[in-house]
């Protein structure tokens, strides 16, 4: 039972790094990036390389797997997605569609179509004795690095300069400009950050959700779930969410496996007809 | 004075729904393919299907501004369908099962749209996109009746009405679907072009301006989306007649990204977005297929992006210079197809 806890809060942790960079850009820039999978995969792939192929150690691949998905992201932003903004969502979806299918059919060229393993430290396997409850050392891995990087982010947006210039920017972006925030500006490093998380995420996750060139349709769902349950105006929301979600999801894949699947599009359905604007999300909505 | 204003009124809805030179040319071209392109009839086929798939798409997103990632869900439902009536020879006549299957996605539609009514943009991707996977799954899972993740075999078509028995080449086949795709056609046609369709355009265009002037919005919406469902299942029950099979891969969200793509190469909006772009769509993932057999879908993504970049409004206007001047050699009717265009614009 506290196993499932457990591997449920790791699993859901991890969504929230995977996808907390979406709620931001989605919620700043009313954007909608169905192609944000497809940076987690490129972490989880620039991961794989550097470990399996150089020789890197695994903690030196995971930084660098988040700086070089967050210049991919940035390189992207500048040179594409800016110019599909101020379009209707209509368009945004199939933009974003297209940069989906096009790194699906890239990185199988590239990579192979199979299921790709990291190779982790032996350090990371086996199970640990935690006040006498076994758990898994990697999954524990996960929640620490994972709970660093949610305080961390937390502090950036309610203490920073930054932070707040990003809120105000999330808030009201009219407003927010003409206070001379250069919302752009924030918004490319945003994406930028969001981007490079992702592929934090798709690195550490490569071990738990696997990792093949389907990756970013095969959880593209969860993110939306992510996203419109847990809201996109605060960070606090898309976290529960997650969490809501990896509990949920392992429990019910767990309990009831013949229809562990269900369990996750029951939970969003449910708070689709309860509370349409997300879980969590403020009365005032744009 | 009420009675020429409801005089001008109906004036000005036949004259919608008149029939333009080009759209009779259009079809008599449909009509010769059957006779001009007899070894071509099997991606005739898929052409027609898709292109009645699209035509379902563009009655909720061109008229209704619904945007689906969903589409297949009912496209899916009514291939399942139409394959076990088939199978448990329940209906064994293609055009009863057809029906049928018809008639299933549509409650299908019915009980999900109101689902779709709720929320933004977002939502709506994620409610449908969640839809066809939930039905995705209960297909992989209930595997004593549907096949499972090997799809539905066995599934074996008795001739059409009792006379035309469908052949290896394909001939029958196409027909078949050429008929059911004009006749459904005529329908979404008359559909849009009666007051009801003007209703929709308005709901699209300001949802709180068109229920100001007593239009009840959530109504519409149900209605179209209802319609719309039965379409694609329409659709999907065809693939499976005429494949005689039915897989998983119905519901995949590929299967509503390429409808979606054919849609938009085609052009939002005017029915014939749909078919114009079912052509072009198959034609291009044939030759990319011929190609890359295993890679193709990266050019097919390449063209999604390149549409959004260059602008989806002057990609779907490419027929526009044709249309003018077919206006200038065609009867009146060619003025009021243009002040009938609804604007391009689909954006808050």
């Amino acid at each position: 039972m506290l196993t499932i806890l457990f591997d449920g809060i790791a699993y859901g942790m991890l969504l929230f790094v995977l996808a907390c960079g979406l709620a931001v850009t989605l919620g700043l820039m009313n954007f909608v990036n169905l192609a944000h999978g497809s940076f987690a995969m490129a972490g989880g792939y620039i991961t794989l390389i550097l470990v399996n192929r150089n020789g890197v150690p695994f903690f030196a691949a995971l930084p660098l797997a988040f700086v070089a998905t967050a210049a991919l992201g940035a390189l992207f932003e500048r040179t594409l997605y800016v110019h599909v903004y101020a379009k209707p969502h209509l368009d945004q979806v199939l933009f974003t569609i297209g940069l989906v299918f096009m790194s699906v059919a890239a990185v199988d060229y590239v990579m192979g179509s199979q299921q790709q393993y990291i190779q982790l430290p032996s350090m990371l396997q086996g199970q640990i004795n935690l006040f006498g409850l076994n758990v898994g050392k990697y999954r524990l891995l996960i929640i620490v690095i994972c709970g660093l990087l949610t305080i961390a982010l937390q502090f950036i947006l309610a203490s920073t300069r930054f932070g707040s210039r990003l809120r105000a920017a999330v808030d009201d972006p009219r407003v927010a400009s003409g206070l001379g925030i250069h919302v752009k500006g924030v918004f490319a490093v945003t994406f930028a950050v969001g981007s490079g998380l992702a592929g934090l995420g798709g690195a550490l996750g490569a071990e738990i959700l696997g990792l093949d060139p389907t990756f970013p349709l095969k959880f593209l769902i969860y993110f939306l779930i992510v996203v419109t349950v847990g809201g996109t105006s605060s960070i606090t929301g898309p976290f529960l969410a997650s969490l809501l979600l990896g509990i949920g999801d392992v429990a019910g894949k767990y309990y009831v496996p013949k229809f562990g699947a269900f369990v996750i599009y029951t939970i969003m359905i449910v708070v689709l007809i309860w509370r349409p604007q997300g879980l969590f999300a403020r009365s005032a909505a744009r | 004075m009420a009675q020429p204003l409801t005089e001008g009124i109906s004036h000005y809805l036949a004259g919608r729904a008149r029939w333009h030179p080009l759209e009779i040319a259009f079809w008599l071209v449909a009509l010769a393919s059957i006779f001009v392109l007899p070894n071509k009839h099997l991606i005739l086929t898929e052409i027609a299907i898709l292109a009645l798939f699209a035509l379902s798409l563009d009655l909720i997103l061109g008229y209704a501004g619904i945007i689906s990632l969903g589409h297949a869900a009912y496209f899916g439902f009514g291939g399942y369908v139409a394959g076990l009536l088939a199978k448990h020879n329940i209906i064994a006549e293609p055009v009863l099962a057809l029906l049928a299957s018809g008639l299933a996605a549509l409650i299908l539609g019915f009980v999900t749209s109101f689902l779709v009514l709720r929320g933004s943009d977002l939502t709506r991707l994620m409610v449908t996109l969640g839809v066809s996977l939930v039905l995705r799954e209960i297909a992989n899972q209930v595997d004593w009746l549907t096949g499972g993740a090997d799809g539905l075999q066995g599934v074996t078509m008795s001739p059409i009405l009792g006379m035309f028995a469908f052949d290896i080449a394909g001939h029958v086949a196409y027909v078949y679907c050429l008929i059911v795709l004009f006749l459904l056609f005529l329908l979404a046609r008359r559909m849009v072009n009666s007051p009801f369709g003007l209703s929709l355009l308005s709901v699209k265009g300001n949802p709180l301006r068109a229920s100001a002037i007593g239009i009840s919005v959530n109504g519409r919406l149900v209605a179209i989306y209802t319609v719309s469902a039965g379409f694609a299942g329409i659709a999907g029950a065809l693939l499976t007649q005429t494949t005689q099979f039915c897989s998983l891969d119905v519901f995949s969200l590929e299967r509503s990204a390429d409808v979606l793509l054919a849609l938009v190469i085609g052009g939002t909006g005017y029915l014939y977005g749909g078919i114009v772009g079912s052509v072009l769509f198959k034609l291009m993932q044939d030759y990319l297929a011929n190609l890359t057999p295993q890679y193709w879908q990266f050019w097919i993504g390449l063209v999604l992006v390149i549409i959004v970049l260059v602008g989806r409004e002057r990609m779907a206007n490419w027929s526009a210079p044709v249309r003018a001047l077919l206006s200038r050699v065609g009867p009146r009717a060619g003025r009021s197809v243009e002040t009938a265009r609804p604007s391009p614009a689909d954006g808050p």
